[in-house]
């Protein structure tokens, strides 16, 4: 009975194409909609939290002032100093490796090729911190450190541009008028972290800072932590040593920020999550629109077809089999509009994906959902007519003209 | 069983509304129909035949009185009860043909067997033996719109047939087709009357085609006029005693219908 029902519920859509296909267009957009959101949001925030990971884990960012920005209200916050940096480094505990970092831009320059470039100073340890290979040459000496010597170890996006895939350690290259030894070179680390990490030049601290910025200021401390250590304690640790250096009172806030990337990449991934719980709740509206579409169109179907009932009703159906007959019908219909908006949906992540960037990672689970709950929507929208069908008098419903 | 009236009406009343506005179609039937045999319901708009031809095809109860239906009293049927009822003992011919749109004369054929859960290759050759009966078996793939009147309305006598129902209800089946069709349907209830022993109760407005029939019934304000048995019957069939429709005959099958 019912997979003859079914039958005939795809008899009677085949022989109305056309309102068939308008019926469940609002369907079909709702989960093409509601899938497409959700797979991009979720390659999204995928994308995101892999960015962030290639910033190196277990790595905290302490920087200036408050909120990402330097010197976030009011008074500005004074910058760090080498003395900041040993201090953490002698006195908290599950430090694994601390780089101060000073920060400069600048135009490179060798022979007839040029490159705008970030100038990076450090210390060594910056290469334990963020676990960065070279690929050739080495990295400068306690005492090249110490004495600020103009030596440099370029990323791979300056190798290309200065030399072309020549050797390049060895040479020497001119940034900001001043002439540089290229002592090694770094591995690639690509896109993260919103830029290409390895369009830099890497130089000794005292360099940058007597070279560039003119003053001993650290803008930027990056600290690697044990893995055998909570980010959370060795985060607070830091906290309360800096507060008191930088003679922070009890009641004054921090002048300064601990970023824990992990956290940093949760509250991104939330703000994703978030992001795509929203625009799945929008496009499920259009779902839900859908679904009052079908029950529009199946009641008018009922009123349009009530001799047909009539006629059922009189040779001798039960109105139970009319009620499903409509029921099945409007699931039938819920259920194709449902497959044609995953293949839309499908179709629109392939091609949207690329564009703008974030991998196409599918997800089973939310189609499935979005399936069951168009086939659910045509349950609901469909009973209110299938019931007003099977409710019919056959004697007024074969009157009816 | 052959001396059990298939059909028992008795003091049957049918009251449309309540109240002030309450109209009484019928005010006291009683009508008793034999099996095999081939009654035209005449009477005036508003006579009440309508009313007793929907309470006979067990598409309405009566208000007061009883129908027995094979001896089942069908006002204590519920809708579901009468529904099936339907499928398995009765066949309907309407005026205006009612089939199906868009569906060809097959599977409109088809459809009483479907209600039924036949299965697919049954359903398909006895809808073609009944369209093969009212001689369409090569239109099998027509539909309504590409079909005659006449084709239609023996498209729907096939309909009705399919199913081998014991009674078949025609309401005005020639109303809107011409004479010469008429004729041919005409001939066509006859037949079926005749060869394959269904009862036939057909209301019509043309005497002519009532001539067709062995019983006449005539309805008047509500209530059976007269019953008038016919000799004519181009089928040649029995006439029907009058005392068929007395009292004597209705009680041995009031207590068949008790036990």
């Amino acid at each position: 009975m019912f997979f003859t029902t079914v039958i005939l519920a795809i008899r009677e859509i085949r022989r109305h194409l056309l309102r068939s296909f308008l019926t469940v267009l609002g369907i079909v957009i709702g989960v093409a909609a509601v899938v497409t959101m959700v797979t991009l949001g979720k390659g999204a925030t995928a994308a995101v939290a892999e960015q962030i990971s290639s910033l190196g884990a277990n790595i905290l960012q302490i920087r200036p002032g408050q909120g990402f920005g330097r010197g976030g209200g009011g008074q500005q916050a004074p910058d760090f100093d080498m003395a900041d940096v040993e201090a953490i480094q002698e006195q908290v505990a599950g430090v694994r490796a601390v780089a101060p970092q000073a920060q400069a831009s600048g135009l490179a320059v060798r022979n007839a090729a040029n490159w705008q470039t970030q100038v990076n100073g450090t210390t060594s340890q910056f290469f334990t911190a963020q676990q960065w290979r070279l690929t050739d040459g080495r990295i400068w000496t306690d005492a090249e450190e110490q004495a600020g010597k103009a030596v440099c170890i370029i990323g791979s996006t300056v190798q290309q541009n200065l030399f072309r895939g020549e050797q390049a350690v060895g040479e020497r290259f001119r940034i900001r008028d001043i002439s540089c030894e290229v002592i090694g070179t770094l591995a690639s680390r690509g896109q993260g972290g919103f830029q290409d990490q390895d369009d830099v030049v890497i130089m000794p601290i005292k360099a940058v800072q007597r070279r560039f910025s003119g003053n001993r200021d650290i803008r930027f401390i990056m600290v690697a932590v044990d893995d055998a250590f909570q980010t959370s304690s060795v985060q607070s640790s830091i906290e309360s040593l800096l507060r008191e250096r930088r003679h922070v009172g009890r009641s004054e806030q921090d002048n300064f920020n601990i970023f824990d990337t992990r956290q940093i990449s949760e509250t991104l991934q939330g703000t994703t999550r978030i992001l795509t719980a929203v625009m799945g709740a929008v496009a499920a509206v259009s779902l839900i629109v859908g679904g009052i579409g079908i029950m529009n169109i199946m009641l008018v179907s009922v009123t349009e077809r009530t001799r047909e009932i009539g006629i059922r009703l009189a040779i001798g159906a039960v109105g139970r089999e009319v009620l499903l007959q409509f029921l099945v019908e409007a699931v039938v219909l819920a259920c194709l509009g449902g497959l044609i908006g995953l293949i839309l949906a499908f179709v629109a992540v392939l091609v949207v994906a690329p564009l703008i960037q974030v991998p196409f990672l599918f997800d089973p689970q939310i189609n499935l959902v979005a399936f069951s709950v168009s086939a659910l929507i045509g349950v609901v929208f469909g009973y209110f007519p299938a019931r007003r069908a099977a409710a019919l008098n056959p004697i007024d419903a074969l009157r009816h003209e | 069983m052959a001396n059990e009236p298939i059909i028992q009406l008795k003091d049957v009343t049918k009251t449309y509304g309540s109240g002030v506005t309450a109209f009484q179609a019928l005010k006291g039937v009683d009508l008793e129909v034999d099996e095999g045999d081939f009654v035209a319901v005449m009477g005036p708009s508003g006579s009440g035949k309508s009313t007793a031809m929907n309470i006979l095809g067990c598409l309405d109860v009566p208000t007061t009185g009883t129908f027995r239906f094979k001896g089942v009293p069908v006002e204590a049927l519920d809708r579901d009860q009468r529904a099936l009822l339907r499928r398995r003992y009765l066949g309907f011919v309407f005026q205006g043909f009612n089939l199906l749109a868009r569906t060809d004369a097959l599977e409109n054929v088809e459809l009483p067997l479907l209600y039924r859960g036949e299965p697919k290759a049954q359903r398909r050759e006895s809808a073609m033996a009944a369209l093969d009966k009212v001689g369409l078996k090569d239109w099998w793939d027509h539909t309504p719109a590409e079909l005659s009147g006449g084709q239609q309305q023996r498209v729907a006598i096939a309909r009705a047939i399919v199913t081998n129902p014991d009674v078949l209800l025609a309401d005005e089946p020639t109303g809107n087709l011409d004479s010469k069709t008429s004729l041919e349907i005409m001939d066509l209830l006859t037949g079926l009357n005749r060869d394959l022993g269904i009862t036939v109760l057909m209301v019509t407005h043309e005497p002519d085609m009532a001539e067709y029939a062995r019983t006449i019934v005539h309805f008047r304000d509500g209530l059976v006029e007269t019953v008038e048995a016919h000799s004519r019957h181009p089928g040649g069939g029995r006439d029907l005693e009058p005392e068929s429709h007395g009292p004597s005959h209705r009680d041995p099958g009031l207590r068949r219908g008790d036990g």
